[in-house]
């Protein structure tokens, strides 16, 4: 019988010495195959006393599990070293540029509408929608504006001749969201608490002026709110909208047939080397119109102005979205130049939260 | 509205500052739109004499002057033709800015002379274009005082926005009557005593209207004058008519314009020599004619007021006068006529004329019915002032409209309603100065009449706006809005959210959001359905933006063109809005479409590009209604997709009767009309015909069963006629087992050799999944041979081998 530690030093010599996996294959199948070194050992065991037996088997055992390791391990390095080798032959350039995807974007509209959404849906804002075509009761008479109103001459309505051609059935363009507020408080009883983002159309076209324009109107009425809250939701808007926790907001008084009083809004801003900033800086901007909404107006939806009274107040969206994210030109949100669109547009995911903030 | 610091003052006791005034002004609801203050930069110049005026020795046409400044005599060169001894001139010393030519003066030698200062003509002061003389001032003008002052530029201009509820505004004296009400210090009493006529006027004046008419003019002043002299208006008044704009005319005209601006009184004088008999109110009658002072003849209709002598119109009502019976410098008798005409009609007659002016402007805001014979003595003194001659007694008729009310206000609305804590002392000044008179005073209940001057003045809500606005919006009290309690539910409607999800997802998918205008042109409209009748614009903005359109997708192959001009060929545009394909307004669609036009990106080393094709499209579609929660998979697709797209390449993804969307390559007719170069496919998805949103009883999603036992999948080709579409062979194959059946995915299209003419070979790919064991090898054969019996009973076509 050989001697165990001998047959150690024989058979981890000869897995050190093996060049490569087959070598090691042979060193293992010499060792541990059938008729392997260790296996011979190991049938020859029966002939030996118990004793003997006992201690022989287990210093073999060991042996088997030392070489079964040592094969393990240069296997793996070899392995690993062949790896390394392969991929030290795999090379890509890896400055190549990837295969293109489109990237789409937003429309400024759409991001400031939701902008807006956003601050006021969490003061209990819903949103109100109606149709961009309107009848004149809705547009104008219901809303305070009489046919001899000289307001109406403010409008630069545009009109349809309607499905009767006669002119007594003749459409408009709605001039403002306003209508809505009519439909609103038309469709259920008080309270209401809304927004209404939309389309709207004055027929004037020049540098600030264009025959289609975004408004989003808010309405707001209880038997409580008066023009402090007026204020304070207005306040608290422009400033999270801006982003901008000190922006001086002004309330100054004017004239809407819809509300009484009314006002119109200023945030602070300064024109310093002809650059416009949002801000403290003493000159001011006008970006609102509000006001309690006129007791002929709920008379005319059939809400009692003894026991109800609220505020209304409209903003421009291309004109917040202007003021808030620099873009100079009214008439280019329409014109769909895709450098501008790219330029001016946003991410698809990124989308306005109260959590994620406001300003982009 | 314009006037001058100097013009309020007139009104208005203060000492307030011109800055304190205008902010004042639009902390009021008086907007300050413009301050002009034309003697900035000019102050440094002085009255100078031309003490004696010489010819140059060397130059021909310059002269060597001596000049006065007031304080020592200089001498200039000048190159005026009317530099001359005597004048009176603008002097500018060395070391001041000249503004009209930005040099600032040093002395210079001219030829041999030193010139140490300028006279300046107009241009060079920058406040014209005047450039052929230096300026002459009065020979009465103090040598060496500020030539501002002696110009009249020492005045600031103020021009404020007048909202149309304060035509009361449009007057000098109702600005100051704000702002004295505002405590910027007091209303200036007005001279309205009556002045003694020396005859009577041989012009009566009368209304001749029917009842139901009378309104047009229910009260007409008048006053003959005689021995008048009618020539330039002194310059006090001109200078504060150029300042608001107007036109010095004749003493005459002036004095009615002056006193337009100034009380918001508008009033008329006739040459009394070219009118006669009665001067009468009355509607015009029809084929009546009038030559304007604007020189336009204008043809007047049953519906206009017109002032009248016997022999006919002689000024439209509250609009313009007559040329024929207006005043001119040879005017030695004046008729002056003081109406008060109604703003409804006055405002239609100038709309039907096309012609607005001053005093339309006003009498359609609403003048205040009260201020006519008291109008009448204040132009009376000024006529007599400024042109000499006898006023007669005044004539009148017709007592005027009917504008006394009287108001509840309870003032504690200025606190539940105006949001504003104001003290009742306070509260009833300003009513007070207003003009308001408090007939009765009951703790918090007052009851109060409305001035004669503020027919906008109809609610105790305006009376509440009255107060705070005087008091100062900058003292409302800001009280943040929150959410009412217990409300947490989403601010957006279900409908509302598909739309916002949608955008988000085509943005995602690489396409890009464009807004674009709901009109269109009706020619391209034609191309899209046409456009109702009822949705053409009576008063389009342009020819090309005439009708509402019928479809969005017009104007993204517009924006499509435009941009392909600009050299981008390749481009993804979407746009979430409305169409206008009916004839009523409720037949409004909200639509999401979108356009895919040229490649599907740049050239690439590995992935060469693609042009769009119909699928494309389809998988925009698909993928917004899969999105938003609906059985994109299980629509029903149909070949009818409107005609706008290619016949032959386009559908409809449809759920039963309803079409959720239309998609497909664009009619190549449609592409070459709208000028864009193809390929171009495109998508529509009309939310309105979307499922509605389900209300869920809970958010819970229904327990995931999943099963323990591997999936199996087996292919299959098919040879069918070349036209059996596709969704056949699958729908046949899924129905073939239903219960193991969970997919079933068309993975190639084969047509040509081996599979026969008029033929073609589709693949799919069958995944079965047991449920409870595993399936043994004669069980899946036996699904195989139903998934083969069912696509050839389908379709017709048979097994490949």
């Amino acid at each position: 019988m050989e001697s165990v530690d001998k047959l150690r030093e024989e058979l981890l010599a000869a897995v050190e010495a093996a060049g490569d996996l087959d070598a090691l294959e042979q060193v293992r199948v010499a060792a541990l195959g059938k008729k392997g070194r260790i296996t011979d050992q190991m049938k020859g065991l029966g002939a030996l006393d118990p004793d003997q037996r006992r201690a022989t088997g287990q210093a073999l055992n060991t042996l088997k599990d030392a070489v079964a390791e040592a094969l393990d391990a240069r296997k793996a390095a070899m392995e690993g070293a062949a790896l390394d080798a392969r991929l030290g032959e795999e090379r890509i350039d890896v400055t190549l540029p990837v295969r293109p995807e489109e990237t789409g974007r937003i429309h400024p509209i759409s991001q400031v509408i939701e902008e807006i959404v956003t601050v006021l849906g969490d003061m209990g804002f819903g949103i109100a929608e109606g149709p961009d075509v309107e009848d004149d009761w809705h547009n104008f008479t219901a809303l305070n504006i009489p046919a001899d109103h000289p307001a109406r001459q403010d409008h630069d309505t545009f009109y349809l001749p309607g499905p009767d051609g006669a002119d007594a059935g003749r459409l408009v363009l709605r001039t403002h969201t306003s209508p809505v507020q009519i439909r609103t408080m038309q469709a259920g009883p008080p309270p209401y608490r809304v927004i209404v983002p939309g389309r709207t159309y004055r027929c004037d076209y020049d540098a600030t002026h264009s025959p289609m324009f975004h408004q989003v109107e808010g309405l707001l009425v209880d038997e409580k709110t008066h023009m402090g809250h007026l204020k304070g939701c207005l306040e608290d808007f422009c400033r999270a909208f801006f982003g901008i926790d000190d922006l001086p907001v002004r309330f100054r008084p004017s004239y809407f047939p819809f509300t009484e009083p009314s006002a119109e809004v200023d945030i602070g801003c300064t024109r310093e080397g002809g650059e416009l900033k949002i801000g403290r800086g003493g000159d001011w901007l006008e970006v609102l119109g509000a006001g309690m909404v006129n007791p002929n107006v709920l008379r005319n939806c059939g809400v009692d102005p003894e026991k109800y009274q609220g505020f209304a107040f409209g903003m421009g969206v291309e004109r917040m979205a202007m003021l808030k994210y620099g873009v100079p030109d009214l008439r280019t949100f329409y014109e769909s130049d895709l450098r501008w669109l790219r330029h001016y547009g946003f991410a698809s995911l990124d989308m306005p939260t109260l959590t994620g903030g406001l300003n982009r | 509205m314009k006037f001058t610091l100097g013009w309020l003052k007139q009104h208005l006791e203060t000492d307030a500052t011109l800055d304190e005034i205008l902010d004042r002004l639009t902390m009021v609801g008086l907007e300050v739109e413009g301050v002009t203050d034309r003697a900035k930069g000019l102050e440094t110049f002085v009255v100078g004499e031309v003490l004696d005026a010489k010819q140059h020795p060397d130059a021909d046409r310059l002269r060597v002057c001596q000049v006065n400044t007031g304080t020592e005599t200089i001498e200039l060169v000048c190159g005026a033709p009317n530099a001359r001894t005597g004048l009176k001139g603008v002097f500018a010393p060395s070391g001041s800015y000249v503004p009209g030519t930005g040099i600032t003066l040093k002395p210079t030698e001219i030829r041999g002379v030193t010139s140490n200062g300028m006279l300046l003509s107009e241009r060079e002061m920058g406040l014209s274009d005047e450039h052929d003389g230096i300026v002459e001032l009065p020979a009465d003008a103090d040598v060496g005082a500020r030539a501002v002052d002696v110009m009249g530029l020492a005045d600031p201009v103020i021009e404020i926005a007048i909202t149309p509820n304060r035509g009361d505004c449009l007057g000098v004296r109702g600005i100051a009557r704000d702002l004295a009400a505002s405590g910027l210090g007091s209303l200036k009493p007005l001279d309205t005593s009556p002045v003694a006529g020396v005859f009577d006027s041989p012009l009566k004046v009368a209304l001749d209207f029917t009842e139901e008419t009378a309104s047009a003019c229910s009260k007409f002043v008048g006053r003959a004058f005689r021995g008048v002299k009618n020539g330039p208006s002194p310059k006090w008044l001109q200078d504060r008519l150029m300042a608001v704009g107007l036109r010095p005319i004749s003493a005459l005209v002036d004095i009615t314009n002056y006193i337009s601006f100034e009380f918001d009184r508008p009033l008329h004088v006739f040459d009394a020599a070219k009118v006669s008999g009665t001067i009468t109110a009355r509607l015009a009658k029809p084929g009546e004619k009038i030559r304007a002072l604007n020189e336009v003849d204008y043809d007047l209709d049953a519906d206009m007021t017109v002032i009248a002598d016997d022999t006919g119109p002689q000024a439209v009502a509250g609009v313009v006068g007559g040329l024929d019976s207006g005043c001119t410098e040879a005017t030695t008798d004046v008729f002056l006529e003081v109406a008060y005409f109604d703003p409804v009609r006055t405002a239609m007659t100038g709309r039907k004329l096309n012609l607005q002016t001053d005093a339309r402007y006003r009498f359609e805001r609403g003048v205040d019915p009260a201020f006519l014979d008291d109008a009448c003595e204040v132009a009376t003194r000024l006529i007599l002032e400024l042109c000499g001659g006898e006023p007669s007694n005044v004539v009148s008729a017709g007592a005027g409209p009917d504008w006394k009310r009287t108001l509840d206000f309870n003032l504690d609305k200025v606190a539940t309603l105006g949001g504003t804590e104001v003290e009742g002392v306070e509260a009833r000044r300003i009513l007070n100065v207003l003009g308001f008179a408090i007939e009765s005073d009951q703790g918090s209940r007052l009851v109060v009449s409305v001035p004669s001057w503020r027919s906008d003045i109809v609610s105790e809500a305006c009376l509440v706006e009255e107060v705070v606005r005087i008091n100062g919006y900058d003292r409302i009290r800001p009280v943040s809005v929150t959410r009412p309690e217990g409300t947490q539910g989403p601010v957006m409607t279900p409908d509302q959210r598909r739309r916002a999800q949608a955008r988000r997802l085509l943005a995602q998918r690489g396409m890009v959001e464009a807004v674009t205008y709901s009109f269109m042109p009706d020619a391209q409209a034609k191309l899209f359905g046409g456009v109702d009748p009822a949705m053409r614009l009576l008063n389009p903005i342009s020819a090309d933006l005439d009708v509402m359109r019928p479809s969005i997708l017009p104007n993204l192959l517009a924006a499509a063109a435009r941009n392909q001009a600009r050299g981008y060929a390749d481009l993804s545009l979407f746009e979430v809005g409305p169409q206008f394909p009916g004839a009523k307004p409720e037949d409004q669609q909200l639509v999401a479409a979108g356009i895919r036009v040229g490649k599907t990106g740049p050239r690439h080393w590995a992935t060469p590009p693609r042009g769009f094709d119909a699928y494309d499209a389809k998988a925009d579609a698909q993928a917004v209604l899969a999105d938003l929660g609906l059985p994109a998979e299980r629509a029903q697709i149909k070949t009818d997709a409107p005609s706008w797209y290619h016949p032959g390449r386009s559908g409809t993804l449809r759920l039963g009767p309803m079409v959720l969307a239309a998609f497909g390559e664009l009619h190549p007719a449609v592409l070459k009309t709208m000028d864009v170069k193809g390929p171009a496919v495109a998508f529509e998805i009309y939310f309105g015909n979307l499922p509605a949103v389900k209300a869920k009883k809970s958010a819970a999603r229904p327990p995931l069963v999943l099963s323990a036992l591997q999936p199996v999948a087996r292919d299959f080709a098919f040879v069918v006629d070349a036209d059996v579409e596709a969704a056949k062979v699958i729908n046949a194959a899924h129905a073939a087992d239903k219960a193991l059946i969970t997919e079933v995915t068309l993975f190639d299209v084969y047509e040509g050799k081996g599979v026969g003419e008029g033929k073609k070979s589709l693949a799919i790919n069958v995944v079965l999944q047991p449920v409870d064991k595993t399936l043994t090898d004669a069980e899946i054969e036996a699904v195989a041979d139903k998934v083969i019996a069912s696509v050839i009973k389908v379709t017709g076509g048979e097994l490949r081998t």
